[in-house]
């Protein structure tokens, strides 16, 4: 590939476009005037392909560093905030990594990585970077146990639905998401911004929800994404009242027709549409017609290099967004023969929609007979005094599982009725679910455990 | 168990130690909704706690399990 053929993230960051800029709760960077700074105090020329750590704990910091890094290194890997320490070492051995970039330089000195190169605030720089190569994109995968595996893109495959969903008419949006950017559906609301030509509005770890609220507000946020826990949780706080976004978007864990409709009650304004996305797969499709589930039209040949199916339930796809292949000495295969990752995500036809109903590794089974958690969830989540419910089995003697459940009422909620409510869900999980899917017990509970990838947690699951 | 049967949409006949579990209409999803719930209502699940618990037979039986655990 010859060097005017690379692109790479600088390509869409110049003078040009007057008044774009990132920021988290402690300062403001102008994206404008970006190319002239640098945050690893100019040594980004060590960093020539090499296979870059970027363990950058501020997520500001860590963005600017792959601004500067992309087109560069060989490869970068991104370190999410949470990752283990203890899995570090498998991680460097197996993403072959000659180089860390870090604003903790002290905490890497004994690791056996012999560059270390200290990331910091930007200041102007000396020289600017220059495009060089196609720099791979190394990403963690957000699984529960045991070291997470590297996943491979390209910066072409990660910006696919991006390119193909075009530029945004009139003022350039101003991008948000609950989500770190370091994790698959943050980094594509941070590539939205650049590539779109907006600016960008970070969380704060420990920050509260006003806070953060008050911080978009502030700074103009008119696209915003997270997952549904993340858009329960900001609807459970009655701080939504204080934002009038755009574009509502959602992903990373099924979008129920209750959080869909909530988030239409809470923002009449906004066109409100949830995504389908894995940091394997990359990005499938989005849905904007406010209808939990996607129309079956979609499987098939998409015109945009993404290819769906379903076999034995779950959703297969086939895509030039995708990852190539999970990286590591011991790595397993990404696809199958014909090239298509099983997404593990279950999926139900009903009517001319299909339907997410779990994840394969997440059935409840009770005597034989199988229940995934976000069915019944589903269903109590429609309940008009329900803002969030989990669902989870509780070991039984007779049957090795029974279904159990842990709601959060919705606020203004009148306590006192909590019997009244607890059977009214049992009358609706009794009227649309089979008898073993409905819950044996239910709990309720001032609130549910999200992970750091913003997932409502299923320790248990 | 009343309640249970209620959920379950099962017509309870008169309940008797003789009766056989198999005779009350329940099925062992609504057993194992009976022993999750006396487990949090007493604290105990005898059916777990015990090894060597023979499966109930008759309704008698499944009472005699729950007084049967060491207090």
């Amino acid at each position: 590939m010859s060097p005017r053929e690379i692109f790479t993230l600088r390509d869409y960051l110049g003078p040009e476009l007057k008044g774009r800029s990132i920021s988290d709760a402690r300062r403001v960077v102008s994206l404008t005037t970006i190319l002239e700074q640098t945050c690893l105090v100019g040594r980004f020329g060590q960093l020539a392909g090499r296979s870059v750590l970027l363990a950058v704990a501020d997520q500001l910091i860590s963005a600017l560093a792959m601004i500067e890094i992309d087109g560069v290194a060989r490869r970068m890997l991104l370190c999410p905030p949470d990752l283990n320490a203890d899995h570090i070492e498998t991680l460097i051995d197996d993403a072959g990594i000659d180089a860390i970039v870090t604003d903790q330089p002290g905490r890497w000195a004994d690791v056996g990585v012999y560059l270390v190169v200290a990331a910091r605030a930007p200041e102007r720089a000396v020289k600017q970077a220059k495009s060089e190569r196609a720099t791979e994109w190394l990403m963690l995968t957000s699984g529960t146990s045991g070291v997470p595996k590297i996943v491979g893109h390209t910066l072409e495959g990660l910006t696919g639905a991006i390119v193909a969903d075009g530029s945004a008419r009139g003022t350039p949006p101003v991008w948000a998401t609950f989500y770190d950017i370091r994790r698959y559906g943050g980094l594509q609301i941070f590539l939205r911004a650049i590539i779109g030509g907006g600016s960008m509005v970070l969380t704060e770890p420990g920050e509260a929800l006003a806070d953060h609220v008050a911080r978009l507000n502030a700074g103009g946020v008119t696209h915003i994404s997270g997952t549904p826990s993340h858009w329960r949780k900001l609807l459970m706080s009655g701080s939504a009242a204080g934002l009038a976004p755009r574009y509502v978007r959602l992903s990373g864990e099924i979008a129920d027709q209750a959080v869909l409709d909530g988030l239409k009650g809470a923002f009449p304004e906004a066109s409100i549409g949830h995504a389908y996305a894995s940091t394997e797969a990359g990005v499938g499709f989005a849905v904007n017609d406010g209808l939990e589930g996607f129309p079956a039209s979609l499987l098939g040949q998409g015109g945009d290099g993404v290819e769906m199916k379903v076999e034995d339930g779950s959703l297969r796809i086939r895509s030039t967004r995708a990852a190539h292949a999970y990286v590591g000495r011991h790595a397993a295969a990404l696809t199958d023969n014909d090239g298509f990752v099983d997404t593990g995500d279950m999926l139900e036809l009903r009517g001319d929609r299909y339907h997410f109903v779990g994840r394969r590794g997440g059935i409840i089974n009770i005597g034989g007979l199988k229940v995934h958690p976000e069915e019944v969830e589903a269903v109590i989540n429609g309940h008009a005094d329900v803002r969030m419910s989990r669902a989870k089995s509780r070991k039984s003697p007779i049957t090795g599982s029974i279904v159990v459940a842990d709601v959060i009422l919705a606020d203004g909620c009148d306590v006192s009725r909590s019997g009244q409510i607890r059977e009214e869900i049992m009358a609706d999980c009794r009227a649309r679910l089979a008898p073993h899917k409905v819950p044996v017990m239910i709990k309720f509970v001032s609130a549910l455990d999200i992970t750091a990838a913003g997932k409502l947690a299923r320790t248990d699951a | 168990m009343q309640q249970i049967a209620k959920e379950q949409q099962v017509t309870l006949p008169p309940l008797n130690d003789d009766l056989s579990l198999h005779e009350t209409g329940f099925d062992s999803l609504g057993f194992a909704i009976l022993v999750a719930r006396l487990e949090d209502d007493l604290g105990i699940d005898p059916f777990t706690m015990s090894e060597d618990a023979a499966f109930p037979l008759t309704v008698g039986d499944f009472v005699r399990a729950y007084e049967n655990v060491p207090a």
